[in-house]
């Protein structure tokens, strides 16, 4: 009876007796395909997968290839500073800011000290909130879905001070070349100071209820390892590389907007893992409010914008009462402002690592290369090689811990 | 708390339309289909948390399978690589659906009128609302979901037989 | 580690080189910049990284570039470099004819080199000879044409409903 149903089945040709069944050693595909609940961003990777290890993955990415470079080549600079909030958009300050040193390098522009302060008060809050993006959903990809509630009202917090200087939540287009567009009002610092008395409270809170919580720590520990000579090869920067043993901050190796001024701890893992990446990141939370309290203590007096009217727009009683005041505005807006012959490149300590800017610039209104270095793109690559060997659900929490935003990814 | 249709009320009974009833039922529990693909999607994030709650509006569980999901939120830049993937999605959506497209980027493109990007979602699908920003703020998404809502309230339970929309249907080439 | 200074690193690389393959010298804003051939490139690179003094392991960047005005010369991939450890960058740039733009492939070195080719390869058409999966990598497969390239515009060419007249392009 069995062999007349075996005859007219689609199994026929199974070898049954193979040690271990008919379906070992047959390795099948996964899409875990451009939507997806827990890819952050949209990436393709095609697993295969020998049962529930996974074997291989190839990726996919350009789902959101927007042709930064190609707009950068078409507008004047500072129209760019809004194509660089778009890439990062966790942490929209810190590319604006890289972006304002690159043109002011080139330009040969000396920023304020109070200008560079506040400057380096707005990165560290947009690491903050990085930061706080990238580890809550690190638990909510294991279940925790509190701790991203709780925790997420502090970057509300950080998005109404971001509001009191430049207006906007997300896409901050914040600081002009040569400073800031104005100075931190009263009600600006009043909410950072509720900031730095509030987020520790919030952040221990969160600390307690995941870093030493039974299943997180078992769901990532001595997952997606890499070691510190993979990481280099590969390029990685930021928390990722320092979780892997390289100390290697941009911050404190080559400290641009005062950096030098103020005293911070980097902080190494030892592993490489995902449980070291979300310590890492924690850490440097800490270490940013540390430098927000600082900034905030020895904020001096003074312009917040250079003297620069060729690049840096005159209040607007000005324009409408002087002369070279009325030419200089229709020419920095017209965007008429030719810029010298050069090349530069200017890195800042983005979220997830060294985020570069390679401007070349034959004389021109607009740059004629610019080319953004994005962490994401670099380091991405060795997804594959980071979870090879482990499940599936390994894999979820070791892209979510790198932290890989598409925005940046595919510029 | 949401009103009640115009009905007629008595001791313990409330007689009212079938189709307001269904109506009420639908637009207080919409399951969102979130497609967050940039900037737009971290705001959406915003807007799931606890200080902008969507959960107030009946849409507590987000959906990720298309088949399960009403309303298909498109947040972010479409790029033209990413087009027959959102095709695709809306397609593998079961009637009654409706369309929320976010975001500049969403709606026309958005700033990005280039090589790659496809200049706004409704080249390749039907939008019902349409929520401009750059991105939008929580508030703004939440009153285009609403909008959504009083679609999902006043529209008749069988659109679908209805001979306009599958014109509009059959002018994007779907079934 | 006393700071090396690029002085050093140019002694260091014409020596090695010769003369003439090492040209283009400047420096800009701190970075010194050199020229190279195309077949120099691995082995340059190779001695940047064996050196026990100059130590050059970190590849930061591979960026592609195209002048059109320079004949012979109009595809160009400038390599940035980075030693951690003597805190020097250091950019290296070849360039090749736009007919037959064929470079080595750095990825046998750099396993991040991988990606940034193939972004290379994708935007400007710059074939990277031995790299191990060349094929697009932001751009939709299917496209013909390499968009970064300057006789190529911004804007998508089939779009109907922007008027370029009031745009103002």
């Amino acid at each position: 009876m069995s062999e007349i149903a075996l005859v007219n089945s689609p199994n026929v040709g199974l070898d049954k007796t193979k040690k271990g069944g008919p379906y070992v050693n047959d390795l099948s595909t996964l899409n875990l395909g451009p939507t997806h609940p827990a890819t952050h961003g949209i990436f393709q990777n095609i697993l295969t997968m020998d049962g529930e290890t996974i074997v291989d993955a190839e990726q996919t990415v350009g789902y959101i290839h927007r042709a930064f470079e190609k707009i950068a080549e078409r507008r004047p600079f500072y129209q760019i500073t809004t194509l660089t909030d778009r890439m990062n958009y966790c942490s929209s300050p810190i590319n604006n800011m890289g972006w304002h040193l690159t043109v002011e390098k080139l330009l040969g522009i000396e920023v304020p000290k109070r200008a560079q302060y506040i400057r380096v008060i707005m990165m560290e809050l947009a690491r903050l909130a990085d930061h706080i993006v990238c580890n809550s959903i690190l638990a909510v990809d294991t279940g925790a879905l509190t701790g991203f509630l709780y925790v997420y009202q502090w970057r509300e917090h950080i998005y109404e001070i971001y509001e009191e200087l430049c207006g906007a939540r997300l896409t901050t287009n914040m600081g002009r070349f040569g400073g800031m567009e104005r100075d931190l009002s009263k009600v600006a610092i009043e909410k950072i100071h509720v900031l730095l008395q509030g987020l520790p409270k919030g952040l221990k809170e969160f600390e307690g209820m995941v870093m030493r919580n039974r299943i997180f720590m078992d769901r990532t520990q001595n997952v997606g390892a890499i070691s510190a000579e993979r990481a280099l090869n590969y390029g990685f920067t930021g928390p990722n590389l320092r979780a892997a043993g390289v100390d290697y901050d941009v911050r404190s190796l080559n400290p641009y907007s005062s950096y030098e001024d103020f005293e911070f701890d980097v902080p190494v893992g030892t592993k490489g893992d995902t449980y070291d990446r979300f310590l890492v990141r924690e850490e440097e939370m800490w270490q940013s409010l540390r430098i927000i309290q600082q900034a905030m203590d020895n904020l001096p007096e003074g312009p917040y914008h250079a003297d620069a009217p060729h690049y840096y727009l005159p209040p607007k009683q000005e324009v409408y009462k002087n002369m070279e005041a009325l030419i200089y505005h229709f020419k920095i807006v017209m965007g008429e402002i030719d810029a010298p012959v050069g090349e530069v490149y200017q890195s800042v300590e983005g979220g997830n690592g060294e985020l570069g800017f390679y401007l070349v610039s034959d004389g021109g209104r607009t740059p004629y290369r610019l080319k953004f270095r994005r962490p994401g793109f670099i380091y991405y690559q060795a997804f594959p090689e980071m979870i090879k060997g482990s499940s599936l659900s390994d894999a979820i929490v070791t892209m979510s811990s790198m932290n890989v935003i598409a925005g940046e990814l595919d510029t | 708390m949401v009103e009640s249709p115009p009905g007629i009320e008595g001791q313990g009974f409330f007689a009212t339309s079938l189709d307001s009833l269904v109506g009420l039922a639908r637009a207080n529990s919409l399951w969102p289909l979130p497609f967050a693909t940039s900037c737009c999607g971290i705001e959406f994030m915003s807007t799931m948390a606890s200080h902008y709650d969507i959960g107030r509006f009946g849409a507590e569980r987000l959906s990720f399978s298309a088949r399960q999901a009403d309303v298909l939120m498109v947040m972010g830049t479409i790029a033209k690589k990413m087009a027959p993937v959102v095709k695709q999605v809306y397609l593998q959506m079961a009637e009654p659906r409706w369309v929320l497209s976010v975001g500049a980027c969403a709606c026309s493109g958005g700033i990005f009128d280039t090589y790659s990007v496809l200049q706004g979602i409704d080249r390749i699908i039907p939008v019902d609302v349409y929520v401009p920003g750059c991105p939008p703020r929580p508030e703004q998404i939440l009153d285009g979901f609403m909008q959504i809502q009083e679609l999902a309230k006043k529209e008749s339970t069988r659109r679908r037989n209805m001979p306009e929309y599958k014109a509009l249907l059959a002018s994007y080439g779907i079934e | 580690m006393e700071n090396l200074n690029n002085q050093q690193i140019i002694e260091a690389l014409q020596k090695t080189f010769g003369d003439e393959s090492i040209y283009g010298i400047g420096e800009s804003h701190g970075i010194l910049q050199v020229t190279t051939h195309v077949d120099l490139i691995v082995p340059i690179l190779h001695f940047l990284y064996a050196d026990p003094v100059l130590k050059f392991q970190f590849l930061t960047d591979l960026a592609g570039i195209h002048f059109p005005e320079a004949k012979g010369q109009e595809l160009g991939v400038v390599y940035h470099l980075h030693s951690l450890e003597n805190n020097v960058r250091l950019w290296i740039k070849a360039y090749s004819p736009i007919e037959a733009p064929n470079f080595p492939t750095i990825t046998g070195l750099y396993a991040s080199a991988n990606w940034m080719e193939r972004e290379a390869f994708d935007f400007y058409g710059i074939i990277f000879e031995g790299h191990p999966n060349l094929i697009r990598i932001l751009n939709v497969d299917d496209m013909d044409y390499h968009p970064m390239r300057k006789e190529y515009p911004l804007e998508d060419a089939t779009r109907h409903d922007k008027i370029d007249e009031m745009f103002g392009r």
